[in-house]
């Protein structure tokens, strides 16, 4: 078994992957194991970088941790919720509440403006109507985007479409933020920028978060980093 | 599904091309439907003009004024039935009318009818040698005053006014007394004359729950009795035609259908990595699926409003007599209601690619 290291001395757990294993049967009946007994434990503040080449599990990971996939074995459980045992409905109502995402390609609604991207997650979840509302506003104005809220995605640079998707995959204030190789389509001075927010928005609310990706430049921004290599989390 | 009503508002142009289809596939129809409405009141007006309990031909008739004879021991058998309380007959003929100011060989079809008993809109038969005219005939320059000759015979008949919504088999009616009646056919159809106290049918009012049974019991099956509304449903060509519309009608809808169902199933594949996004920060298949029969639905809705409004000014624009076209807002409902069903329908096909959505795509991907 393998696992990476725990953050020191963490006051609550945001994350907790004991002995995780996805294994997926192939056509011709044989498995292949994409994540091989995986135990990692984050912080409810810490950001921790998921580094490794492509194939490696990473994605895997990533998708268990955020409710996307269920895991063949082991034990999950975020912001105090063991996921471990959920059917399709219960994750679909974790995701809602505990978890936020910003993709590799950022992925906003293209029709919506920066502000109803934002208030999507309250649509599809709680709707809780006027505080979702005065919540995407805060967010916009904390991110530097208040001014854009009326915008739509295609009047909005690449920064300001991935601020967007941060703020919203903070709207439903969540245990736990993935990021998925959240610099891939942006040069590197806009990639240090945008990590360099991420890292301010993420401390400055106590969320924890896992970021994706391939390139090592990331990882200083991060507490710690865990490499992913053939299914197998090391340090 | 306020996404997707906001997305049908901010990209009219991406629905624009199935909106237009809908629209047309709606137009066609409703004109079908109306088609079918104006051809069945055109060839039963003077039977649903009726205000009768019950209509009576002989046996044998099939519901058709020309195959059928009344003898008057069958009518006195009729008055006899418990709960009938009146009686009248009626007969008609139909024939070419030569209309003044017009071609010897313009003629205009007519459907002269002799009558006991008025029917709705009818006044009491005029004088003999009169005629009230269904106003059908306007169209033909017909005027009140102005005498028309009907038949090989050429009989002259008078018009003494004009009634509405009264034609038989397509054609105008003139509407004349019993001996009026008598001597057209006589003259013009002597193959077909009938006795003094013949007649083709009966009109009946009445009491009683089933006065059509009851008198074709009292008339030892004699008679074949019929309801005004089924009367106009045994007319002769009338269930072919329903039935001939109907399956077009049909045919339609299922080309409507398949149109929907291809559109969104089309757009459900381009928005796979939409719904994949959607799906990882929570949607539920429900959601996404009630999302697409809502803008389904409310295309639907727009087209049929469109179309609509179009075959009803159609209908005004259309000189009068040129086409049986009978636009009537049950109609427009009616096909609203089975495009609406067909666009839930063709939206269904779409259901099992919404539930295959991964949310899963959503990661690990770049577009």
């Amino acid at each position: 078994m393998t696992s990476a290291p725990t953050a020191p001395a963490p006051t609550t757990t945001a994350l907790q992957m004991t002995g995780v294993r996805k294994v997926y049967t192939m056509g011709d009946g044989s498995d292949v194991v994409a994540l091989d007994h995986a135990t990692l434990t984050l912080a409810s503040d810490e950001m921790v970088a998921l580094v490794g080449p492509s194939g490696s599990g990473k994605t895997t990971l990533c998708s268990i941790a955020g409710g996307i996939l269920s895991a063949t074995e082991g034990t999950i459980v975020v912001g105090g919720e063991d996921i471990s045992g959920h059917n399709a409905k219960e994750l679909t109502k974790f995701r809602q509440e505990k978890v936020g995402f910003v993709f590799q390609s950022v992925n906003l609604v293209p029709f919506l403006t920066a502000r109803e991207n934002l208030l999507v997650v309250d649509e599809l979840g709680k709707r809780t109507g006027a505080p979702a509302k005065a919540r995407a506003d805060q967010l916009l104005e904390e991110l530097g985007l208040a001014d854009r809220a009326k915008n739509l995605p295609s009047q909005l640079s690449g920064g300001q479409r991935q601020r967007v998707a941060i703020g919203r995959a903070l709207m439903n204030d969540p245990a736990l933020v993935l990021f998925d190789e959240p610099t891939s389509a942006l040069d590197t001075k806009l990639g240090e920028q945008v990590m360099e927010l991420i890292r301010t928005e993420m401390k400055a609310r106590g969320t924890a978060a896992i970021v994706v990706t391939h390139d090592d430049r990331i990882t200083r921004y991060c507490d710690r980093s865990v490499h992913v290599i053939d299914g197998r989390l090391d340090a | 599904m306020k996404l997707a009503l906001t997305e049908l508002r901010r990209r009219p142009g991406r629905f624009s091309a199935a909106a237009v289809i809908l629209t047309l596939i709606a137009i066609l129809l409703m004109f079908l439907g109306g088609l079918l409405d104006g051809l069945i009141a055109s060839s039963t007006g003077a039977i649903r003009a009726q205000d009768a309990d019950a209509i009576v031909y002989s046996d044998t008739a099939q519901a058709s004024f020309v195959r059928s004879r009344i003898e008057p021991q069958t009518r006195a058998a009729v008055e006899a039935v418990p709960g009938v309380t009146e009686v009248g007959g009626i007969g008609n003929v139909q024939l070419g009318a030569r209309i003044p100011g017009k071609g010897p060989r313009d003629l205009a079809g007519v459907a002269l009818f002799g009558y006991e008993i008025a029917p709705t809109g009818v006044p009491d038969a005029p004088p003999a040698g009169q005629a009230w005219a269904d106003d059908v005939l306007e169209a033909d320059g017909v005027e009140v005053g102005m005498i028309i000759e009907v038949g090989p015979a050429r009989t002259p008949i008078e018009i003494a006014g004009f009634v509405n919504d009264t034609t038989f088999n397509g054609q105008a009616s003139l509407w004349a007394s019993p001996d009026t009646w008598r001597e057209v056919l006589s003259a013009n159809r002597p193959d077909a004359q009938l006795g003094p106290d013949v007649w083709q049918a009966l009109v009946v009012r009445g009491d009683g729950a089933d006065l059509p049974a009851l008198i074709d019991a009292a008339t030892g099956g004699a008679t074949t009795s019929f309801t005004v509304d089924d009367a106009i449903n045994e007319t002769p060509g009338i269930q072919e035609q329903t039935s001939t519309f109907n399956q077009i009608i049909g045919v339609t809808i299922a080309i409507a259908l398949v149109v929907i169902g291809l559109f969104f199933a089309l757009l459900t594949v381009e928005r796979t990595s939409l719904y994949g996004v959607l799906k990882a920060l929570g949607a539920k298949s429900s959601t996404i699926f009630a999302g697409l029969v809502a803008q389904a639905v409310v295309l639907t809705a727009i087209a049929s409003l469109i179309a609509g409004t179009l075959v009803v000014l159609l209908q005004l624009l259309l000189p009068p007599g040129s086409i049986p076209l009978l636009i009537t807002p049950g109609r427009i409902i009616l096909s609203t209601v089975l495009l609406l069903v067909a666009a839930v329908l063709g939206c269904s096909f779409s259901l099992r690619r919404v539930l295959r959505v991964d949310p899963a795509s959503a990661i690990g991907t770049t577009s």
